[in-house]
């Protein structure tokens, strides 16, 4: 699968420590600007360019709230890398219902004994 | 096939950059689920999923011993293909832990080292593999190794946090 050699997808867009940083911020909930500038110990104009790269995937909604610009996370934008794991973890998924079955041959056999 | 007995699915997060853990809970005791894991005979009858079949299972488990592991894929874009793993015994704890390196022998350079551990609570239980590589790229392709879509980019940047927060 081709992708844009660009910040404009979702895998570009998380690729940066410190936008992965402004993601976990997020994931206790909506934060002021002001709030993961201090967070993050960064200058105000770096976290604004951070969060403008994760906006433009849609990796987080803005909403302004008096003065104040509030983010939060969109975790749908973020399902293409959500996938990327699932897939994976679909293989361990189906060798353990196979293990399932072997551990209920194994307890039987000791029950028998 | 998933038995009435079924635990659930197994979970799959990123801890580090270069670490995958990989979490189930079983419905036995956990002398049967190590048995089940380090048992030739007992390997080949679940380690292919539904994927494939196990041709080859070896296991010498004692430190410093081998295990090796071939899977024929008998179905998707890779049915024909012979994968197979190998690794050595670093610990063994029987019942509780193994520590073992871990090759796919499709991509040699990739050693991790995976730490096993089963943690028994009211005749149930936990399985965690941690799967420890040397580099983010290595721990990418590994993977991609599972898929079967062809998409093989080593992505840039993943973190639990992308992960977790999609269903929540």
């Amino acid at each position: 699968m081709a992708r844009a050699a660009t910040t404009a997808d979702a895998f570009n867009a998380v690729a940066e420590p410190r936008r992965r940083q402004i993601l976990d911020a997020l994931a206790g909930g909506e934060r002021a600007v002001n709030d993961l500038v201090g967070v993050l110990g960064l200058a105000q104009p770096q976290v604004s360019k951070h969060l403008r790269v994760l906006r433009e995937v849609g990796a987080v909604d803005v909403r302004d709230e008096g003065r104040q610009r509030l983010y939060r996370l969109n975790g749908q934008a973020l399902k293409p890398i959500h996938d990327w794991v699932k897939n994976y973890e679909r293989t361990w998924a189906e060798r353990f219902d196979e293990l399932d079955a072997v551990l209920e041959d194994l307890k039987r056999k000791e029950q028998d004994t | 096939m998933t038995p009435a007995t079924s635990s659930g699915s197994a979970k799959v997060t990123l801890p580090t950059d270069e670490q995958i853990l990989i979490t189930r809970e079983f419905n036995a005791p956990k002398h049967l689920v190590y048995k089940a894991y380090t048992t030739p005979e007992l390997v080949e009858r679940w380690w292919s999923g539904q994927r494939g079949k196990v041709t080859s299972a070896e296991i010498d488990l004692r430190v410093g011993g081998m295990w090796r592991y071939v899977m024929l894929v008998t179905c998707g874009v890779n049915e024909g293909l012979e994968v197979g793993f190998h690794g050595e015994f670093r610990e063994i704890v029987p019942d509780e832990k193994l520590v073992t390196t871990e090759v796919y022998e499709g991509y040699p350079d990739a050693a991790a080292l995976d730490t096993v551990t089963f943690t028994e609570v009211d005749g149930r239980t936990l399985l965690e593999i941690l799967v420890q590589h040397e580099s983010k790229e290595h721990r990418d392709a590994h993977i991609n190794s599972g898929m079967e879509d062809g998409m093989q980019e080593a992505f840039d940047g993943l973190e639990q946090v992308a992960v977790g927060l999609i269903t929540s």
